[in-house]
């Protein structure tokens, strides 16, 4: 769901605090806190060591929408989201989630948030209902409250009669549902959802995408979800931040960020001379940009049906043997390619 | 709690503070239901109590009779089975799954008061120290043994064991706690035994060698042995218990310290 009026839900969480009003922050960096903003940071920053793991990173992420925070393993994503979780403090920086700044009032951040994090943090010795029940305990509510809110999750998540077994007979996708399950029993505001598909299989998969644009249609959840999955985050992000060494390198609507590096891509593999290759295609007519990686030259073009015999024109002239030539439109790999030289996914095409 | 707007069934629950005794008490709940779907955590607590006051009592019984005129051996020797039984259980083991599996990043990201996540535990660990001290107990008076205070003293001995159960606790989180490793948990094991062997375990102070009695003066489990004991054998002994208790409670101060900086030093690098 695209941020667009606030619904119900939104209006009944909506934080009282308005822009930079953050309690005990005197003199702290200006940041978006109203209403209208779920999630905002100001050069974020956490190093472990020597080693900075996010490195600066801005964020205003507008209440109801999906956000996804796209990059390699390593990239800083989990960390960011740690933060935003109240589960790591900020080395400097700020972040306020939900009108509530993570270093100064981490209480008034739990309260409104849920999170799934990378591993389904589940008991395998309770079953999915007694975990259900706990989690609602944990957050404060009322035996009927949770009673209410477990009908309202299971229909959601739809494990079925399997709540009633102990969670580690379950599958890795149920785990992964009860999992967000527990993140959602109190009803939050914002959703954190670090990589909620990797491991699962293709048809799990596409039932928590299918949960997650549910929870943003339906209850105008604002949801914040990492992943390494380029498809994932061109399927189901309103806007795609690109991460790579803890700075986000890109930021957009994924549709955006892919035209913004030609309309086409034309894959080309070759054996022997890959500079010269290059060189070759680099000034044909229509050619935006070309990026080089292992064997493989990724060549941006405004129009790929017209340039692609140019380009197998010039390759074959130019003293190269090419194993594959393939058009395509750009996925957001490219983009990651274009910015940073590099793959999201290693191996990944 | 859900109102309608249309299609789209909006929900009003809205999460809250529970306060510090509910947070307690569900963190409790939850390790106590865990603990008869652990059974095999909890048996070895009573297999070794049980073995060491059957070998006790039948290779020391004569010699100690001896040795100790006019005192039950029997009744000397429970405390010991009990201190044993109790010693050392802890849902530690289950903290540092909880850590390794994500289930304790959980709940820090709930807000759950941080305290109340090891408290709830402890409170669980007492439970847990009661229940096992009963067996053993009816035991001890199955074989022989009695109590000159009677059901009072019953009751201030199993809340004696209880405390010292719960005291010795903090050892074990403070290794969970702090390096969330299952193979130091287990290994803190090691330290029951100077607790429980360089004391007054099997013979009165005055019956030990020099060296092992100069320890044992130092060792709290000695005035542990000794309030239980009198609670047994001698009758109201205020001195002893106090004693006793003292000891328990020093124990305690180092143990609760270093069980919840650790907690602290977990909770602020995240779980």
């Amino acid at each position: 769901m695209a941020p667009g009026p606030l619904s119900p839900v939104q209006e009944a969480n909506a934080p009282t605090a308005g822009p930079d009003s953050v309690p005990g922050m005197t003199g702290a960096p200006a940041i978006e806190t109203g209403i209208d903003t779920a999630i905002s940071t100001h050069d974020l920053r956490r190093t472990f060591g020597d080693f900075e793991a996010v490195a600066g990173i801005d964020l205003s992420i507008p209440t109801g929408e999906i956000y996804g925070f796209l990059g390699p393993n390593g990239a800083g994503k989990s960390t960011t989201v740690k933060i935003l979780c109240t589960l790591l403090t900020p080395t400097s920086g700020r972040a306020v989630v939900a009108g509530h700044d993570v270093s100064s009032d981490p209480d008034g951040v739990r309260l409104r948030i849920g999170a799934a994090l990378q591993d389904a943090a589940i008991d395998p010795k309770l079953t999915g209902r007694e975990l259900l029940w706990l989690q609602g305990r944990y957050y404060g509510l009322r035996r009927a409250e949770i009673e209410s809110r477990m009908d309202d999750v299971l229909r959601l998540v739809d494990i079925g009669d399997a709540i009633d077994r102990r969670s580690g007979t379950y599958s890795g996708g149920m785990r992964r549902r009860l999992d967000l399950a527990c993140a959602l029993v109190h009803n939050p505001q914002v959703l954190f959802l670090d990589e909620p598909t990797t491991g699962l299989d293709p048809v799990s998969r596409a039932r928590v995408w299918d949960e997650v644009r549910r929870l943003n249609s339906d209850l105008g959840m604002t949801i914040f979800l990492t992943t390494q999955y380029l498809e994932e985050a061109d399927e189901l992000a309103d806007r795609v931040g690109i991460i790579s060494e803890g700075k986000i390198v890109a930021e957009g609507p994924p549709d955006e960020l892919k035209r913004g590096i030609g309309s086409d891509v034309i894959i080309a593999r070759v054996v022997g001379g890959l500079g010269v290759a290059r060189d070759a295609v680099a000034d044909l007519p229509g050619v935006d940009h070309v990026g080089t990686k292992g064997d493989e030259l990724t060549i941006s073009v405004e129009d790929g049906a017209a340039t692609l015999s140019p380009v197998a024109v010039a390759l074959n002239g130019c003293g190269v043997r090419v194993i594959d030539l393939t058009l395509r439109t750009p996925t957001l790999d490219d983009v990651f390619l274009e910015l940073t030289g590099g793959h999201i996914r290693g191996g990944e095409e | 709690m859900t109102t309608t707007t249309g299609a789209v069934a909006v929900p009003t629950v809205r999460a809250r503070h529970a306060g510090f005794v509910h947070d307690v008490v569900s963190v409790a709940r939850r390790a106590l239901k865990l603990i008869p779907r652990d059974v095999e955590g909890v048996l070895p607590a009573l297999v070794v109590p049980v073995f060491f006051f059957a070998v006790n009592l039948g290779s020391l019984s004569e010699v100690a009779t001896q040795a100790m005129p006019g005192i039950n051996f029997k009744s000397f020797q429970l405390p010991v089975a009990i201190v044993f039984a109790v010693t050392g259980i802890s849902r530690a083991s289950t903290l540092v799954i909880d850590i390794k599996d994500g289930y304790f990043d959980r709940m820090l990201m709930t807000p759950v008061n941080r305290f109340a996540l090891l408290l709830g535990l402890m409170v669980a660990d007492f439970a847990l120290v009661i229940c096992l001290s009963i067996p053993v107990l009816i035991m001890g008076f199955l074989v022989g043994a009695d109590f000159e205070t009677g059901l009072p003293g019953i009751v201030v001995f199993l809340l004696f064991t209880g405390l010292w159960g719960v005291v010795f606790t903090g050892f074990p989180y403070a290794i969970a706690l702090k390096t969330g490793s299952p193979a130091a948990v287990n290994a803190s094991f090691i330290m029951f035994f100077p607790f429980a062997f360089l004391t007054t375990s099997f013979l009165p102070k005055e019956l030990l060698t020099p060296w092992l009695a100069t320890i044992a003066t130092y060792n709290p489990v000695t005035y542990l042995l000794a309030a239980l004991r009198s609670l047994l054998i001698v009758g109201w002994d205020w001195t002893a218990l106090a004693e006793g208790l003292a000891a328990v409670l020093a124990v305690g101060v180092v143990s609760m310290t270093l069980a919840f900086t650790a907690l602290r030093g977990r909770v602020k690098r995240g779980g």
